[in-house]
Order: C-alpha cells, then structure tokens, then sequence
C-alpha cells in the first residue's frame, strides 16, 4: 500500500513538476537529517546539544511549515566518512530526507556532500572548519555557513603580527586539516611582514605535549601557534601554561578554539589566549535571549555551532515557508536572494559558491578576574567585516563561481 | 652551543629528562598490567579505563565534596580499587581458568562500557583540575624550565614503582601471591583464601593505574577518552618489558619515554610509531620480552 501511495505521490509530484506551475512538499512532510559527531573528539562543540538547537528552530517555528509537518531523524556519524555516506544515502533514498544539518568532521562533510549532490538534496554545513568546502569541494547542493579555515587564519594572526608578533612558531596536527591550516597561517604571517621560525608535526592525536612545547619555547619565537583542534589544543594550552610560556613572554595563539574548550580550560589557564569566532553567545541582547533559552535546554551556554544550526534551520524554513517547495535549488536560491538577520548574524549573505558570508569576531579570554562566571570567557577585541573575513570570489576554484 | 646530530645540546637535556617523567609514568600504568597479568593471567584491557576512573573521581570528588589533591592521592585509587574488585568478584571471576582471550575482552567491554556512560555524563572537553598551589611554577635548570609538579611526578612515581617490586618480590605476602597463583589449591590446603587474595591483587593492579590517573589529573584533560589512547602505548611496554615481569615493566616503562622523547626531538612525525616499531624488533629477537621468562 505505502508502496502505491509513493508511487501516486511522486507521480504526481512529478506531473507538477512538469506543469512547473505550482511548486510544492513533497509528502507534505519537511524532514531534516541531522548528522554529528554525537560520541567523539567533537562531541561537545557540535553533538547532542546542537541536535535541541535544531529542535528549538522547530519549536519556534511552530513545528509546521507552509502547513506541512516538520520531522527529524539524526545519526551519529563517528567522524567516519564512510559511515557518513551511507547514512546520507540511506536517509535520501528509502527516508525522503529533503535537508542535512550539522556536519561537522571536514571529512564527513566532503563525502555527504557528494551524496547530496547526486541526489539533488540540501545540505546545511555547521560544524567543518576546512575552507575547501566552498572551494574546490563546492556542490549547488550546499551552503557553509558558520566559519572557515580561510576566516580563521585571516583573524587571530593578522591582529597578532599587527601588535608586533613577528616571528612565529607552529605546532601543526599531523593531518590534512592541519596541514592547510599551517600553510593558511604561514601565508597571511608573511604577507603581514612576519616569518615562521620552525614548524612540527605532531601525531593526531597526541596527549603529552612537553617535548613540544619545550622545542616551541625554546626557538625563541614571539608567538606559538597551535594548528590543531579539540583535545589537542586544550592539551597544549595547559603545558604551555605549565611550563612558564606565557609569563617568559611567548604569546599563544589558537587558530581552531570553541567555547567548549575554553570552558574545559578555565580563565585561569587560558587567560589572554586570542582566537577568532563566528559567534559569541554574550554580544548582545538578542544572543543572550537566545542563548538563556539553550542554556535551559542543556544546561550549557552555545557554541558557535550550535547558534549556526539553529539559524541555518531558520533560514531554511523561512525559505521553505516563502517559496512553498521543499526543492533544493528553489530553497537554495532562496536563500541566497535573502540575507540572514538574526541572532547569528547581521546581512549574511550566501554567495553562489554556497559560502555564507557574515562577520567574524576576535576574541581575547578574560583573566579569571574580569570574569564574573564560568561561561563568562571573551572579551570581543575587533569585528573582522564580512568582506575581509572570507575567500574573495575572484580566488575562487568553485565550478559554480563565473569569473 | 654544542650541537648533537643538529640538536643543541641543551635542547638534548632537556627532551631526555622529559622522556625519563613521562618514562616513570608509562612505568607506573604498565607496572599495574604486569601485576595483574603476571599473577592472575587475565589480560587487563580495563587499565586505560582504571586510569581514567583515577583522574575523573579526583575532579568529581573535588567539584562535590572540595576534597583536596593529597587526600584524593590515596581516597580516588582507594575508590576505584573497590569498582575492580567488584569488577573481579562479579565478572572476571566467572572466566577464571579460560583462554587469555576471554579476559581481554570482558574487559575491554567493561572499558568501552565505563567510557561511553561517562562520555554521555561529562562530554569530551575535559573537566578541569586545578594545580595544587604549591606546585605552581618551577626552576631554571639553565638547560629548560623544570614545573615543580613534573619532578613531583617522577619522585613518586619511582617510589610507588620500586615498593611494588620490593613487596611481590621480596616479602613474605608477594611470595604467598605468586605461590597463590602458581598452585591454588595446595595454597588453600595451607588455609590461605586464595580467592580473596585474587580480588585483592587485582584491586591492588587497579589502583596503580588510578593513582596514574590521580597524578595525571592536573597536567591533562580529564576526559572520559583519556585512557584510551594510552593503554595500546602501555601495552606495548609490557610487552617489550616481558608480560608478566615486574621489574622489566618499570625499566622498559623509563627507557620507551626516553626513545619516544628522542623521537619528538628529531622526527616528531614518528613519535607515536616508535614503541611499536621497537616491540616489533625485541619480538623478532626476544619472543618472550626483554625480562619475560622463556615460555
């Protein structure tokens, strides 16, 4: 019977279609996959607590769209690209999943997206740091919304090279997410007029720190960069602090660092560390409200993440709700007709290679003095404009980008 | 400065001294396998978990109840020796006797099990644990900046290693455990509990790796996957050292953390291969181990 009913169903779908008259949602069902590290090293940032972001969109969005019913399957895709792509499949083939959110590992996002792309699908990429995404892996099928390599390594070390850090060591992950990060940092070091003393790669991942830590220390570098992420970084933050770094006058500086780290550092450890954000939760009214009613969900304050999904979703609704199909490319076009203006960002734009382009932030840790709480972390040092922060257009590899 | 292969010298000093800290660590979790491997035969894949239960009570017990680092040093193995003897009454005891096999892997289930149950509880950013105050800095060695904290660590753990080996080696209670396990049943024609005595040693091997974990609480990320990554490192130091040989796991213990030291100094991209690549080469000539009895 349910057989027959798809067949009808698409059947007629597809006569509309055809019509192009009407578009329309299909099973009169908007269904959302929402796949995530939900177990490992990324858990925290993205995970469990970004699937109720998800959900809290839904919520206030009425949990109905242009009359059809909003449903959520999620999966954990144990930063496996393999067990990725075959969630994915299965979730567009047998599950009629119209949108993916989330996607966090670099990795994982790279091999949904080609899933996505094949079967005409929408993905929502939240948690990927690689800049590639919108490069050369770019699909009609995505949008990368929250921020990127590329916005990270233009932040944290231009502000430092300009406040006079002029030589620079790199303690690198020895993997492809570190490898670009290192050569993205070496580029804007020089550029600004500093130069890269030394570099080591370090196995992934890798918990004792000290041998490393005392090489960077005593290169005499003005600044230690860690082109890591996660555990990685956390752990290196902590030796360095061990080991006198800071107070012998080397600057640290994180390139990948999340809420959730800094908040498993304390302000005592990571105090003066500077990073580079896509969000802060405590900017301004409109975060705080949002970031209160997530708090009372989860009982932790939101990493830029998991504000990205829950704005992402919204957009995605909106657009839903505007065009009245569920098609990707209609919603998709959609999106990029009209900025996002919300508690995530201000005019953000998604320009045609799927990139959403919206102001980054730099932010330095408050000392455990100007801190008045354990989720009371950043002070927001610079605004970095939409403009400045992502990959220009005319350096794009993206197929879709008509020079 | 005086160079060796590239390297100042100072540079040198300094990457071995780190590898003799983290040597005397590697020494104390695999001091803990060797024991429980050499007197009870179970192969303890829980040992990573065992340390980490060591480092998450410390911080747990902190956060709720403000129980100090010197109280927890003794109160958070004491606790976690308890879970394994409950581990031993409950589980392992019901596999005694059985292939190797069986034991590795009850007890890897009972690791992934301890692990993923806490990861749901605490996440995986790593809870935070504050350096005892009286730790915090160190000295000027002229060749690196020694923290207080770190020659802590090497002091005790040398000491907790070397009272192990002098009580199952030298003492009249070590002599009934290995004498416990060689032959049960003529030991309880003596009317000594045999039983007891296994939980016990396994409690005992539980511990060490807890008060690892105690030490390790300060210096790392506490988080629920931190034992993972070490335990595979740690075994393979028993087995170089020899399964089963107590004084072969705290030297090899030493000598692994300085090869991996020298390794993160002139090719940091092998640092996590070199113990494994060492096991393999001691296994082609030495089947049994450096120290291990031949078979």
């Amino acid at each position: 019977m349910t057989m027959m009913k798809k067949l009808l169903t698409s059947a007629v779908a597809s006569a509309l279609m055809v019509g192009g008259a009407q578009a329309e949602i299909t099973d009169n069902t908007v269904k959302i996959g929402y796949l995530a590290d939900m177990s490992g090293t990324y858990r925290d940032l993205a995970g469990p607590n970004g699937l109720k972001a998800l959900e809290m969109a839904i919520a206030d969005f009425g949990g109905k769209v242009k009359g059809a019913k909003i449903e959520v399957v999620s999966a954990d895709d144990r930063n496996s690209p393999d067990v990725a792509s075959s969630t994915v499949r299965k979730w567009v083939e047998n599950d009629n999943v119209d949108m993916v959110s989330g996607l966090v590992a670099s990795s994982v996002t790279i091999a949904a997206t080609k899933i996505l792309e094949e079967s005409n699908k929408l993905g929502l990429v939240n948690g990927s740091a690689a800049s590639s995404i919108t490069n050369e892996h770019c699909t009609p099928n995505h949008i990368h919304y929250v921020y990127d390599t590329y916005a990270l390594s233009i932040g944290t070390p231009t502000a430092i090279v300009q406040e006079g850090g002029k030589s620079w060591f790199i303690l690198t992950a020895d993997y492809a997410f570190g490898h670009a990060m290192e050569a993205d940092v070496t580029r804007v070091v020089e550029a600004n007029g500093g130069e890269i003393l030394g570099s080591i790669r370090h196995p992934f991942p890798t918990d004792d720190f000290s041998s490393y830590i005392l090489q960077a220390q005593a290169s005499g570098a003005d600044v230690i960069a860690l082109a890591n992420a996660g555990a990685d970084t956390t752990n290196a933050i902590t030796t360095a602090g061990e080991f006198g770094v800071t107070q012998a006058g080397q600057t640290i500086a994180g390139l990948v660092v999340f809420l959730s780290d800094v908040h498993a550092l304390g302000t005592e450890v990571a105090q003066g560390l500077q990073l580079t954000t896509g969000w802060y939760w405590d900017m301004n009214d409109e975060t705080r409200e949002w970031s209160d009613r997530f708090m009372e969900e989860t009982g932790a304050r939101p990493t830029m993440v998991h504000a990205g999904i829950y704005s992402s979703a919204m957009q995605y609704f909106k657009a839903v709700e505007a065009t009245g199909s569920d098609d990707s490319q209609v919603v998709r076009k959609w999106m990029m007709e009209n900025p996002v203006n919300d508690m995530f960002a201000k005019n953000g734009i998604v320009r045609e290679d799927g990139r959403m382009v919206h102001d980054m932030y730099l932010a330095q840790v408050k000392s455990p003095e100007e801190s008045s709480g354990e989720w009371d972390l950043y002070n927001i040092v610079r605004t970095i404009p939409a403009d400045e922060a992502f990959r220009p257009l005319s350096e794009s590899k993206c197929k879709l980008v008509n020079k | 400065m005086s160079m060796i292969f590239g390297v100042p010298f100072a540079v040198l000093s300094g990457q071995l001294l780190i590898g003799i800290i983290n040597g005397a660590f590697y020494a104390l979790l695999s001091l803990g396998l060797a024991v429980i491997f050499g007197l009870l035969k179970i192969i303890n894949f829980a040992h990573g978990a065992m340390y980490m239960l060591g480092a998450m009570v410390t911080v747990i017990m902190f956060d709720a109840l403000g129980v100090n680092y010197w109280v927890a040093l003794f109160l958070a193995p004491l606790t976690v020796g308890v879970f394994g003897v409950l581990i031993e009454y409950f589980l392992l005891r019901r596999i005694a006797g059985q292939d190797h096999i069986y034991s590795l892997l009850l007890t890897f289930g009972v690791a992934l099990l301890i692990q993923g149950v806490l990861t749901n509880i605490y996440g995986v950013s790593g809870l935070r644990y504050a350096m005892p105050d009286m730790f915090k800095g160190g000295m000027n060695l002229g060749f690196m900046f020694l923290p207080y904290y770190r020659a802590w660590v090497i002091v005790v753990a040398l000491l907790v290693c070397f009272g192990t080996w002098f009580m199952i080696e030298k003492t009249k209670l070590g002599s009934y455990l290995r004498a416990g396990t060689e032959d049960s049943q003529l030991m309880q024609g003596f009317g000594i509990n045999v039983p007891l005595l296994v939980s016990l040693t396994y409690g005992f091997g539980v511990m060490l790796a807890a008060f690892a974990g105690v030490l390790a609480a300060p210096i790392y990320s506490v988080t629920p996957v931190m034992g993972s990554n070490l335990l595979i490192v740690v075994f393979a130091v028993v087995v170089i050292g020899g399964m089963g040989s107590i004084g072969g796991a705290i030297l090899t213990g030493i000598a692994m953390g300085v090869i991996e030291g020298l390794t993160k100094t002139y090719y940091p991209q092998a640092a996590s291969a070199v113990i494994f690549l060492v096991m393999v080469v001691v296994l082609m000539f030495r089947p049994s181990g450096l120290f291990g009895k031949e078979a």
